[in-house]
């Protein structure tokens, strides 16, 4: 039975286009694609299998009679549908993707291919330990760049994004302080250029979430964080370089207060590739920081992830990172610690965070992404990290506020406002028409702390030339936003799809397809 | 440093630009102890592409991989052929290197895959919708439980003996933090699940109960009289597969009135990969969807009329809302859930019954071979793909023994549930349409000769 036999209607141009509506809708290379529900047929597959070698069933009761509804396609058919689609997508193959506090830098094709080989790719979590000895030893390896590259103690492994790293690292403050009989600390502060998910973090931990103040500068108001320290107080969450793009000169003093007062700091380390190879942030005091390996290693986003996010750990914290971890022995063996010894060799383990060990996948990526740069190429990632962001901001100050440029420089990310925008103008428009312009815009209104933040981030894979052409892009469209361009609210006129209904989508949820009721409606 | 363009030339002349004499008074605010003169001591320099090649291929020469053995392992993560296409597919760079949608009108390739993996996904599971993906399964496991807990107000979730425990250990490690009270059984090696006692726990205090199914010993059951018994408590039945293929062949859980199903996408298009990444399905009833984690793709229609997605509803997401976020997700699978979106597109419902029958057959063909070997019985009466055999002795030696003999026979009980002795005699077998008949002898020769 086929799914749709109504067939599917392209849509119409744009309103005002001097161009012939084309037949199809399509563009000549712009080409429109349909759903995979209205082009493909429930008794249609691009997978041929073998057929079954005996009848007997063992389903008991329960063998499917009704139809999945699931639609399939033939090869060719498939291969097109998702290959037109991959062409309405912006990547950082294509240019530029300066979203800052996100970080999307180039890809190695090394990685992909090291991450596909057999012996990583195809082999089970709950094989026999010797059988995968050279898996453990990824993530052994591993392990050791990071502790030595953070100067931390201990590392766990097996957290899956880096919201879950920042998980990891709550949890084991928490099992820490438990273990210490204090178990009443209940208040994280937080402070306000954090990433939105640390005070999410800490709630979800059952922590109670507390405000601390920017100063002018965009730094944490050092002197309202140490006034609120107390007995109550389990740990300061706290985001270094910050996302304002500055590095956090009194970290070190933060830290010290902060265990003085018999709690512990959590470092967000989201924005680790700044200070790789310059910086220890164990030498600043640190308690636990996660480590998102897609952004400072460099991994594929994959248009939402996976990530992955390791987080290290402080001496006084590492007796409490979960299972399972890997560990060296004498002799050369990797051994994997999990549930069955971890009595023994891991008493205080706070437990399990996810199913097997984490995110082999982007082990290998990260793995080989360092081994590639050693520790000379991954300081100097920091360096020119920070190099091209600085270049941005100081290239841009003259035609964008900056609010925090006087501040000093700025680290791996650079800040700008609407400030001096005309009414009805702002950071929207911008993005919009750098679309046009063939980029992907920077990261919008966040920080909250500043006024229509566009925060960007070039990373240290951008070449001067590159940096040229989006500076000179943005000064563009700036220039346009501040003559009061009207033709900028209507952008981008050029992408695929002009500005989407956000709110229709949140208002009236159409989550799944679902088959027109009739077929006269179907043809509207 | 191939992969870094700068020259020392552009470096000094952005460094004019700037107004800095050197990289170093761009680090200027980090504190004079803090600051590393040289790169960090111990670790190698950089190497080219051919000597990274060759050292990351020796430590992955040092695994036996699923390909070069006959191959049993389930519990959780199954081995299933990959069509080529997939993989090539995921790694054109316009899937593979695009971030998350935030601009929706330059991504309109990853949201409406994700608008069509979501409907895949509640076809599947028979629920009413689906998110964008979680991390994996066990997480989204621990998801739904925190869902249940918001939507009935109760912390008491009810966790089945099936359950994998692994997930019951994620689920137990975060019950500590959020004060869930967690009612944890152990399995039993026998035939039937422990349904009717989760039934008779079930009170005025529960939040859901969890089950899964197939469970961790591959058994079969109803779940309708489960379901029934959580509505008139007004709690919520919460059910977990593992293993996707089997909804090609068996029941879903929506059609039995589950209110949320979670569930690893592993299998479909993702590989083994040592545990991850994996893709967690999420999928619910539509009265729930304001209370689901994770991201949502929605349709809507763009400035001119035409039809579009954007990502949607996430007011519940943790960078609007901060503390009173439904969850601290951030992200999601992305790419995962792109290779299970493409091979269940080449599957379709045609395909996935094939794949399920094939599955099912060589499952049924190599638990009656095993039986006869002398010493080994068949627990389970219902299974789909994996089943769970009582070898009479320990089971964990001799999996470690058969590996020393290049067999790989499947995950013995004694590795999941450490120290239980009622169990230690357990291997759970998993056998897929890449099992071979020879594969299926050659464990039954190995096994004979090893409990002789």
């Amino acid at each position: 039975m086929a799914l749709n036999q109504s067939g599917w209607r392209p849509t119409t141009p744009e309103a005002g286009s001097n161009a012939a509506p084309t037949f199809t809708g399509n563009k000549a290379l712009m080409l429109e694609e349909a759903l995979i529900f209205e082009i493909g047929s429930t008794d249609t597959t691009g997978v041929e299998v073998a057929a079954p070698i005996s009848a007997t069933s063992r389903l008991g009761t329960l063998a499917r009679t009704a139809p999945t509804g699931l639609p399939g396609l033939s090869e060719p058919e498939t291969v097109r549908h998702y290959t037109r689609l991959s062409r309405q997508n912006y990547a950082i193959d294509l240019g530029l993707f300066p979203l800052g506090s996100c970080t999307m830098k180039h890809n190695p094709r090394l990685n992909e291919k090291m991450a596909r080989l057999p012996g990583f790719a195809d082999v089970h979590p709950l094989q026999p330990v010797d059988t995968v000895q050279g898996a453990l030893g990824v993530i052994n390896e591993l392990a050791v760049w990071l502790i030595t590259l953070t100067g931390m103690h201990g590392v766990a492994m097996s957290p899956k994004a880096g919201a879950h790293g920042e998980l990891c690292g709550m949890l084991c403050i928490k099992a820490a302080l438990e273990k210490r009989g204090e178990g009443h600390r209940k208040v994280v502060l937080v402070p306000e250029s954090a990433h939105g998910t640390n005070p999410a973090t800490a709630a979800f931990a059952g922590f109670t979430v507390e405000d601390i103040p920017a100063t002018a500068e965009g730094r944490v108001d050092t002197d309202a964080l140490k006034a609120r320290l107390g007995p109550d107080v389990a740990a300061v969450m706290i985001t270094n370089p910050n996302t304002c793009g500055l590095f956090e000169r009194d970290l070190k003093a933060i830290s010290d207060a902060v265990h003085a007062a018999g709690g512990y700091v959590y470092c967000d380390g989201a924005n680790f590739n700044a200070i790789v190879g310059r910086v220890r942030p164990g030498d600043l005091g640190i308690d636990a920081m996660h480590i998102n390996l897609h952004k400072t290693f460099s991994t594929p986003h994959g248009g939402g992830g996976p990530g992955s996010g390791p987080t290290v750990l402080s001496e006084a914290l590492a007796p409490f990172g979960p299972l399972p971890f890997t560990a060296r022995m004498k002799d050369g063996h990797i051994a994997l610690i999990e549930e069955e010894t971890a009595d023994d060799d891991h008493p205080d383990t706070f437990g399990r965070m996810t199913a097997f060990h984490g995110q082999m996948g982007m082990f290998t990526r990260a793995l080989t992404y360092i081994l590639s740069h050693g520790a000379d190429g991954l300081r100097q990632v920091a360096e020119d990290a920070v190099l091209n962001a600085n270049y941005v901001l100081r290239s841009l100050e003259d035609t964008l506020d900056a609010p925090f440029a006087f501040a000093g420089p700025c680290m791996h990310e650079a800040i700008f406002s609407d400030e001096g925008f005309p009414e009805g103008f702002s950071t929207i428009d911008v993005a919009k028409a750098l679309i046009d312009e063939g980029f992907h815009p920077m990261t919008m209104y966040f920080p909250l702390v500043v006024h229509g933040a566009m925060l960007i981030e070039p990373t240290e894979t951008e070449s001067k030339a590159a940096l040229d052409q989006f500076i000179g892009a943005l000064r563009s469209v700036a220039k346009r936003a501040k003559a009061g361009d009207a033709s900028l609210k209507t952008a981008p006129h050029f992408a695929p799809r002009s500005r989407l209904d956000e709110t229709l989508a949140a208002r009236k949820p159409k989550l799944v397809w679902k088959e027109p009721v009739v077929a006269s409606e179907a043809a509207e | 440093m191939r992969y870094l363009p700068l020259t020392d030339h552009d470096r000094r002349a952005m460094l004019d630009v700037i107004g800095a004499g050197s990289i170093d008074d761009l680090f200027v605010d980090v504190p004079a102890a803090a600051r590393l003169a040289e790169p960090i001591a111990g670790l190698p320099m950089h190497a080219s592409e051919l000597s990274v090649e060759r050292h990351m291929t020796k430590l992955a020469r040092q695994n036996l991989s699923a390909g070069e053995a006959p191959f049993f392992l389930g519990c959780g993560a199954y081995r299933h052929h990959v069509p080529a296409s997939v993989d090539h597919l995921i790694q054109r760079g316009e899937f593979l290197t695009a971030y998350t949608p935030y601009q929706p009108e330059i991504a309109q390739g990853t949201l409406q895959m994700l608008f069509e993996f979501q409907t895949q996904v509640a076809r599947l599971l028979g629920t009413d919708v689906a998110n964008a993906s979680m991390y994996d399964g066990s997480t989204a496991c621990w998801e739904a439980i925190g869902m249940a807990r918001r939507i009935t107000k109760r912390g008491r979730a009810i966790l089945s003996g099936g359950l994998h425990p692994h997930y019951v250990s994620v689920a137990k490690t975060m019950a500590k933090y959020t004060g869930d009270a967690l009612d944890v059984s152990l399995p039993t090696l026998t035939a039937e699940g422990d349904l009717d006692a989760l039934i008779a726990k079930i009170d005025g205090d529960t939040s859901c109960v969890v089950v899964q199914y197939p469970d961790i010993l591959g058994r079969i059951a109803d779940l309708t009289p489960l379901a029934d018994a959580c509505h008139a408590h007004k709690a919520l039945l919460i059910a977990v597969v593992t293993e996707p293929v089997a909804l090609g062949a068996i029941k879903s859980p929506g059609e039995m009135d589950a209110d949320i199903v979670v569930g690893e996408g592993q299998s479909l298009g993702v590989g083994l990969q040592f545990g991850g990444p994996y893709v967690g399905l999420f999928g619910c009833k539509d009265k729930y969807v304001r209370q689901m984690p994770g991201r949502l793709c929605g349709e809507t229609v763009d400035a001119d009329g035409r039809r579009g997605f954007v990502l949607t509803l996430s007011t519940r997401e943790q960078h609007i809302r901060r503390e009173k976020a439904t969850s601290n997700i951030c992200t999601n699978s992305g790419l995962c859930a792109l290779a299970f979106s493409i091979h269940m597109t080449l599957l379709g419902e045609a395909g996935l019954r094939a794949l399920a029958a094939a599955n099912h057959a060589g499952a049924v063909a190599a638990a009656e071979r095993l039986a006869q070997v002398p010493g080994v019985s068949l627990v389970n009466d219902t299974f789909f793909n994996e089943f769970t055999l009582d070898l009479g002795r320990e089971a964990r030696p001799i999996v470690r023994a058969l590996a020393d003999k290049g067999v790989l026979a499947g995950v013995s009980l004694g590795r999941l549930y450490p120290g239980e002795q009622a169990l230690e005699n357990g291997l759970v077998v998993a056998v897929t349409e890449t099992t071979t008949p020879e594969d299926v002898e050659a464990l039954a020769t190995a096994l004979q000769a090893a409990l002789a």
